[in-house]
C-alpha cells in the first residue's frame, strides 16, 4: 500500500489553528502580493501595560496585512490570541480601526477592498479599561462604515474563540466563518458561571460549552455563515469565496424584530436542547454562501 | 517587570537582515534582531518576571560565544525558560542567515 493510502488526510493537512496570528493572516493572501503594515519593527507597543508590570508586544498583538485575495484587494487584521488573550487595547484597536477606515476610503473611490478580521480574543483588555471599550466602539463603527462598500469577513478559527466586545464586531460583519474548534459568544463560559452560578453554566463542561458557543452550533443556528475544517487550504478557499462574493442583501444585525420574535417564541419552561434549536433556527436567513 | 541591558562589544560582524520571531505568550517571548550602526551587539530585555538578571546574562554569554553579529537585540518576555530563550534566539539567527 502506498504511503499516502496509510496516512489519513487529517494528518497531512496544514492546520490553520496551529499557526500564529501573523502566519494565519499571511496564509490567506495570493502568493507574493502581501505586505505587513505597522509591523513589529515599528514598535507600536501599548504604553499602558509596562506601567502595570506586564511585558508589552512590539505589534500590540494586532497584525495588519494588505494584499490581494483571488486578485482582489483585501486587508486582513489578526488578533494574536497568545498575547494577553488576544485582548483589544488602545494601540491594537487603533490599528484595527485605521486599517478598516483605509479599506473604506479605497472602496469608496472605486477600489473595493474587503476586510478579514481574524478574531481570537476575549474582548477588551482589562488593563486598558475605557480605552479598550472605546476601541471596540470605534471598530464596530468602522465595520459598519465599510460593509456597504466591501465585505467584512470575520474568521474565528480557535482555540481562543471570540468573546466580549469583539463578538459584537463579529456580529455586525458581513460574513462569519468558523471552525468546529472555534467559539463565539458575548459572555464567555467563566463569566456566565461567575455571574449566574454553576447551575446556570458549568464552565468546566467542555461538551456543554461547545454545544452552545461552538462553531458547528453557531453555523447551525444561523449566527455564522460557514463551517470550515481546520485546514489552511480550505480556509483560504472559503475566505476567497467571500472576498469575491456580493454583499449580503440584509445583515443579521439589522433584523432586530426577526431575532426578537425568535427569542420570544422560545418555550423556556423546559430545558432547550442545542440540537432542536439548530433545527428550528436553521441557517436560511443569513445570505451565506453555504 | 524588569528592564535588563547587556553589551557585547566583541560581536562585530556586519549583518544586513533583520528578524522578528516569537510571541509574548505565557512561557514564551518575542525577539527583534536588527543590524546596528554602532560597534558590537546590544541587548535589551523587558521581562515580566523579576530577579533573573544573572540567568539572562548566562544565556547571552553562551549565545554570543558562538554568534558574532553586530546586532541590536530587543526582547519582550513573558516568562520564557532559558531553553526557550536560546531556541528563540537561534530561530532569529536562522532568519537573519537566510
Amino acid at each position: 500500500m502506498s504511503q499516502t493510502g496509510i496516512i489519513p488526510e487529517f494528518v497531512r493537512r496544514q492546520s490553520f489553528i496551529e499557526l500564529d496570528g501573523r502566519k494565519r493572516a499571511q496564509s490567506l493572501f495570493d502568493e507574493g502580493t502581501w505586505k505587513e503594515l505597522v509591523g513589529p519593527f515599528d514598535r507600536m507597543e501599548s504604553p499602558w501595560l509596562p506601567l502595570q508590570g506586564v511585558a508589552p508586544q512590539f505589534d500590540d498583538g494586532c497584525i495588519v496585512i494588505k494584499g490581494k485575495i483571488g486578485g482582489m484587494a483585501a486587508v486582513a487584521i489578526a488578533l494574536e490570541g497568545a498575547f494577553q488573550g488576544g485582548s483589544i487595547g488602545e494601540v491594537s484597536g487603533a490599528k484595527m480601526t485605521a486599517a478598516l477606515d483605509l479599506a473604506t476610503k479605497d472602496s469608496k473611490t472605486g477600489k473595493r477592498t474587503a476586510a478579514i478580521l481574524l478574531l481570537e480574543t476575549g474582548g477588551v483588555r482589562l488593563q486598558e479599561a475605557n480605552l479598550g471599550l472605546a476601541a471596540v466602539a470605534e471598530v464596530i463603527s468602522s465595520v459598519l462604515a465599510l460593509r456597504p462598500h466591501a465585505p467584512v469577513i470575520t474568521l474565528i478559527a480557535g482555540t481562543v474563540g471570540c468573546f466580549g466586545g469583539m463578538s459584537l464586531a463579529a456580529g455586525v460583519s458581513s460574513y462569519v466563518v468558523m471552525t468546529r474548534e472555534a467559539r463565539l459568544g458575548l459572555n464567555g463560559p467563566e463569566v456566565i458561571e461567575q455571574e449566574s452560578g454553576i447551575d446556570e453554566f458549568d464552565s468546566s463542561d467542555r461538551t456543554l460549552i461547545w454545544a452552545i458557543h461552538g462553531g458547528e452550533q453557531r453555523v447551525g443556528m444561523g449566527l455564522a455563515d460557514a463551517l470550515v475544517e481546520d485546514d489552511a487550504g480550505k480556509i483560504k478557499a472559503t475566505i476567497r469565496g467571500y472576498v469575491q462574493a456580493d454583499l449580503p442583501l440584509e445583515y443579521r444585525s439589522e433584523q432586530v424584530e426577526f431575532y426578537r420574535d425568535r427569542v420570544t417564541a422560545l418555550d423556556t419552561s423546559e430545558q432547550i436542547n442545542p440540537m432542536s434549536l439548530r433545527q428550528r433556527w436553521s441557517n436560511k436567513t443569513t445570505g451565506g454562501l453555504q | 517587570m524588569e528592564q535588563i541591558e547587556f553589551d557585547y562589544p566583541a560581536a562585530k560582524r556586519s549583518i544586513t537582515k533583520r528578524a522578528h520571531v516569537g510571541v509574548v505568550g505565557s512561557g514564551d517571548m518575542e525577539v527583534l534582531m536588527e543590524p546596528t550602526q554602532s560597534e558590537g551587539a546590544h541587548v535589551s530585555i523587558t521581562t515580566s518576571v523579576d530577579g533573573f538578571q544573572s540567568t539572562w546574562k548566562a544565556v547571552f554569554d553562551r549565545f554570543f560565544s558562538k554568534f558574532d553579529g553586530a546586532v541590536r537585540v530587543q526582547i519582550n518576555d513573558a516568562g520564557a525558560t532559558p531553553g526557550s530563550v536560546m531556541l528563540r534566539l537561534e530561530q532569529a539567527v536562522e532568519v537573519i542567515n537566510q
